[in-house]
């Protein structure tokens, strides 16, 4: 069994960081294989950040898949560019705060998450993607909740002010990807 | 009867040096050994050489060595004092190898004020590979790849070493003395071991150039070679201390 | 030991850490920037050195010297940077001199793209500097490979007083992995090893001739030059035996994919895609590029095996060149091939492997 997950978006939407604490949160909860692999170099230039998250239970390959079985896309640009690579019977998680949620693909299943507007909500823009993350572990339940929130915890020791509002965020999210499963 | 000179023992006692009639590396490679053996340094020393006739000495002195690349002796200096603070280490190189093709080695090293001690022999030429035009040749002076002589509009000028690191912050101690005449080799044994002390204290970056001869690429005889030295590199490069912190200091 | 999760440049800094290495010098370049500025916050709690260099050259120089005077060190770079590197490397190759850097490559030639690639396989593998020496040249596939190998790489360099080269790529640097660390040599044991060293280290010697520390990139006397060159391809010859590959499900196989490094591990999930499909394929994954494996094709039976298939981010191929002299004609080798900074697509792989069977 083997998930691939592309994170796509503006750079300073916390996208990277996304894809790690998911990342590392499987490193330490589990025993199963897993990648975290930045995109950098001219796309970041064309206004897109991106990260891959493969996780197995036997070897990895590439640590990013011909073909994405997640894509979790914060802004316009990356859903014109990645959504191709989804799979048929996919899961696009959609921040539909600044993306349209049509899509012209008939064959995926959408997560609807306004993570932008949330995290204005909660009185720090910086949270959407900690929200977001909360959203795809309380949708696909990939792996326990509470081990991601550890290890967000440990990332953030050094700010210990920012850790009531990420917990604010991440249960948001939680929720909001449960309420639709 | 009294002894009163004994030959270093720095230099290997069976060896003859292969050097050029009237050359001075011969000399100034004496001066490092006495200096040595003086500041009661031998244990200690290693000598970072250059690439050309200044890297010939290897085989006749008796302390440690390491031959850097061309141009690359204060990089491989850097590495070797860094991490063996204890010992006394020099470079010892020549105009193309300390001016030219190391110029950013050699900058960048005293720009870090690096704690070990560069002897640059300066005589205005590449030797070993035939008198080509160095950095350090004379406006007008003939080099084989300048067979007019250096022309300022094509080659530029000489460049002087001492001033251009004395524009530096970091470095400790610069001295420009030459060969020419037993007083200035005086003066050059002294600012070798000035430079030495300096370095053993810990006090960073030190340099002393020294302008020597090349009879046998100027194409003069060893003694009309020292006239020139006397009437002509002089002059561009005029002899004195350039920097001595520990003057500042008090 | 748990495991951590790690990116591939820090993971080898603090392998290269804990093997006793106690002085770098580099030079930023992309996608590698990472090793220089982990060591420079690490070394100094160990009582190491960090030193930024002027230029690669400079770097590989600083390195030349402070191993040259007895202490694990290390330089790293990218495939531009790498290439720069040569003077030194050559230097300490015919110095005996035992230092450790690393190729984390990107796209070539020229200032390339800054994405991976596995352009320089030549370079590493037959000329990484002028005067033909050779060093044993490690190429991992995973991060966890990329620490292992390191680590190994000081104590390969110590023993046969040579350069070792990791022949990483953009990929292994870039990417975090899970991995277990090695342990961490204590103050003891790297003050021990420099210690043995201390007999030819140019660090000043008692007035003895015939003790002094020589460092000699060259000889003067031709007769003492082809000394040293004898001396160094009877060592070369003797790295033969640690040659070392992985074989994965090549016993009945009939077709072989071959590649190193990331290529190696993309290879490797394609062969467990054609396996599920019916279509008996397997893999050598050479592990040394330097010396290479060649007992890992000789070991194939040829009987069965139809074709070859060289699956290399690198166009035109390079490392095709070494596998087709371990082959000897023996079966047809195809290639599978991109370049520029895009990485291998295992989808094109199982494409590539399908077409040798079905054609």
């Amino acid at each position: 069994m083997e998930t691939n997950l592309c994170v796509a978006g503006f750079g300073g939407q916390g996208v990277m960081s996304l894809g790690k604490f998911l990342a590392d949160a499987t490193c330490n909860s589990t025993d199963k294989n897993v990648t975290f692999f930045p995109s950098y170099g001219a796309e970041q230039r064309g206004g897109t950040a991106n990260c891959y998250v493969v996780i197995s239970d036997d070897d990895i390959g590439a640590p990013l898949g011909d073909v994405m079985d997640d894509l979790i896309v914060m802004n316009g640009p990356s859903l014109a560019k990645f959504l191709p690579t989804l799979k048929k019977g996919g899961r696009l998680f959609l921040n539909t705060s600044i993306v349209p949620d049509k899509i012209d693909r008939d064959d995926v299943t959408v997560v609807k998450a306004p993570v932008t507007e949330m995290a204005y909500e909660l009185g720090n823009a910086k949270v959407l993607n900690v929200i977001m993350l909360g959203v795809y572990i309380g949708f696909t339940e990939v792996i326990d909740p509470a081990i991601v929130w550890e290890t967000i915890e440990h990332k953030l020791a050094s700010k210990p002010k920012l850790l009531p509002l990420n917990k604010q965020a991440f249960d948001k999210g939680l929720e909001l990807g449960r309420s639709q499963r | 009867m009294e002894k009163i000179y004994t030959r270093t023992k720095t230099i290997q006692e069976d060896k003859v040096s292969g050097f050029c009639p009237g050359c001075m590396h011969s000399t100034v490679i004496k001066l490092v050994g006495e200096a040595l053996e003086e500041l009661n340094l031998v244990d200690k020393a290693v000598c970072v050489q250059g690439i050309g006739c200044c890297g010939l000495h290897m085989d006749y002195i008796a302390y440690d060595d390491i031959t850097a690349a061309h141009g690359r002796a204060c990089a491989v200096a850097t590495g070797i004092k860094r991490t063996n603070p204890g010992s006394l280490v020099f470079t010892y190189q020549g105009d193309g190898d300390f001016a030219s093709i190391g110029l950013a080695e050699s900058v960048s090293a005293a720009n870090r004020g690096e704690n070990f001690t560069v002897i640059f022999v300066n005589n205005g030429i590449y030797g070993m590979t035939g008198g080509q035009l160095s950095p350090t040749t004379l406006v007008g002076m003939k080099a084989t790849t300048a067979p007019k002589g250096r022309d300022p509009k094509e080659h530029g000028y000489p460049m002087h070493m001492c001033e251009i690191l004395n524009e530096l912050k970091a470095p400790y101690y610069l001295e420009r003395t030459s060969c020419n005449n037993p007083a200035n080799v005086m003066k050059t044994k002294n600012a070798i071991k000035k430079a030495f002390q300096y370095q053993m204290e810990g006090k960073g970056f030190s340099m002393v150039e020294v302008i020597t001869s090349c009879p046998t690429n100027w194409g003069l005889d060893p003694l009309k070679a020292l006239d020139f030295i006397e009437e002509k590199m002089l002059p561009e490069y005029p002899l004195g201390c350039f920097r001595d912190r520990s003057k500042e200091e008090g | 030991m748990s495991r951590v999760f790690m990116k591939g440049t820090e993971a080898v800094a603090e392998a290269a850490v804990r093997a006793g290495c106690r002085f770098f010098a580099g030079y930023p370049i992309t996608p590698q920037n990472e090793v220089p500025e982990y060591l420079s916050r690490r070394l100094p709690e160990v009582g190491g050195v960090f030193v930024q260099g002027e230029s690669e050259v400079a770097s590989v120089n600083m390195v030349y010297g402070a191993a040259a005077a007895g202490t694990r060190s290390m330089t790293s770079s990218s495939s531009p940077g790498i290439a720069l590197k040569s003077e030194g490397v050559s230097y300490c190759a015919s110095a005996r001199i035992p230092m450790v850097y690393c190729n984390f490559a990107r796209g070539g030639p020229g200032v390339g793209s800054i994405q991976p690639a596995q352009q320089d396989y030549l370079q590493a593998t037959k000329a990484s500097g002028n005067g033909g020496f050779r060093m044993p040249v490690l190429a991992p596939a995973t991060v966890q490979e990329a620490v292992d190998m390191t680590y190994r790489a000081f104590d390969w360099a110590d023993r046969d007083r040579t350069p070792v080269l990791i022949l990483a790529d953009g990929v292994i640097g870039t990417m975090m992995e899970p991995v277990v660390l090695p342990e961490m040599k204590s103050d003891e044991e790297v003050a021990a090893i420099k210690e043995s060293k201390k007999k030819w280290a140019c660090i000043g010697h008692p007035l003895d001739y015939a003790h002094r520390s020589w460092i000699e990139p060259g000889q003067w006397s031709t007769q003492k030059m082809q000394k040293c060159n004898e001396d160094a391809a009877a060592l070369y010859r003797s790295w033969e035996k640690e040659a070392e590959a992985e074989e994965y499900q090549t016993e009945d196989a009939e077709i072989i994919l071959t590649a190193y490094g990331i290529s190696g591990r993309i290879a490797k999930s394609a062969v467990n895609l054609l396996r599920a499909e019916g279509i008996k394929a397997g893999l050598i994954r050479p592990k040394t590029v330097y010396p290479f494996p060649n007992y890992a094709y000789d070991k194939l039976d040829y009987g069965k095996v139809k074709a070859i298939l060289d699956v290399e981010m690198s166009i035109p191929a390079l490392f095709v060149e070494d596998v087709d002299m371990a082959v000897k004609g023996r079966c047809p080798i195809e290639t599978c091939l991109c370049s520029g900074g895009n990485i291998m697509s295992r989808d094109a792989v199982i494409a590539a492997a399908k077409k040798i069977m079905e054609g």
